[in-house]
């Protein structure tokens, strides 16, 4: 799930390189932490936060697959 | 965002064998735009010019697609082909794979989600902007078809009972299909009520055909 997400994350950022995701892993709870580098929240956050959205969705459908309840943090 | 290179030399030749040879690539991985062909002068002395070329890397559309792609099917457990074909401005993504459900999810979500990131990162690393379609084993088709059935027949219910229908939340996309079927199908009319992601379609009987 962190790999996916990073994943995503550096195809959208200007500084791949600055991606970082900290999972902090529950029962049934996985909390994935994304880091972008500051000039790079509007890409991962998008106008009205659409390309959060857009992330969340993705990464629920894959935690789906796992059992698991996925809630993805983006932290400054 | 596009990676090139300018370069200026005695012909376009040359310039653009220095822009390769700089970037470190084959001219079939390259997009090459000539900005001033140069000029001999006359009799190769007076007011020659030089030539200038600018190379640009090729984007490599497809690196980008499946590179994206592929971790988000391994984490999916899927095992899909990826197909694409490009067209002008527009690539279209097509994807077979044995368990869609999940890639789609709900109402189309899951899909729609992959198809709006896949499109930021492709325009992410291409110079001109590309338009990204992203299906299914030809979900988008067969949702279109399923949608235009289904308008038809509650747009015939509404002119028998003279009674509004709401559809169930559609995406934007979807109820355009609904707006554009129903635009000169009978007596009816179409609108839509409340605010994304529970937007509506209502179908309702046109009176003034009732009068006339």
């Amino acid at each position: 799930m962190k790999e996916l997400l990073e994943n995503i994350a550096r195809s959208l950022v200007d500084n791949p390189d600055a991606v970082s995701v900290n999972e902090v892993e529950g029962e049934k709870l996985l909390i994935l932490e994304l880091k972008v580098a500051d000039e790079d929240m509007g890409k991962v956050i998008g106008k009205q936060g659409r390309i959060a959205k857009a992330i969340r969705t993705v990464m629920k459908a894959a935690a789906v697959r796992n059992n698991k309840r996925v809630v993805v943090e983006i932290i400054q | 965002m596009a990676d090139y290179v300018e370069k200026e030399s005695k012909s376009v030749e040359v310039a653009i064998e220095e822009a390769l040879n700089e970037m470190n690539i084959d001219k079939e991985d390259a997009d090459i735009e000539i900005l001033d062909e140069g000029s001999k002068g006359l009799f190769g002395l007076i007011g020659g010019r030089n030539a200038l070329v600018r190379v640009y890397k090729k984007v490599d559309y497809e690196e980008i697609i499946k590179s994206f792609l592929y971790p988000v099917f391994d984490m999916l457990g899927i095992d899909g082909d990826i197909d694409i074909t490009a067209e002008n401005n527009t690539l279209n993504v097509k994807l077979s794979a044995e368990n869609i459900g999940i890639i789609i999810g709900r109402r189309g979500e899951t899909l729609d989600a992959l198809q709006y990131l896949l499109g930021l990162a492709v325009n992410k690393r291409s110079d001109k902007f590309m338009r990204v379609t992203l299906d299914v084993c030809n979900y988008r088709e067969k949702r279109e078809e399923t949608l235009i059935r289904l308008a038809k027949k509650l747009a015939d219910k509404v002119e028998r009972t003279k009674k509004n229908i709401t559809l169930e939340p559609m995406n934007p996309y979807e109820r355009r299909i609904i707006h554009a079927t129903l635009q000169d199908y009978g007596h009816v009319e179409t609108y839509s009520i409340g605010d994304e992601p529970n937007r509506k379609v209502v179908i309702r009987y046109k009176r003034e055909y009732r009068k006339a």
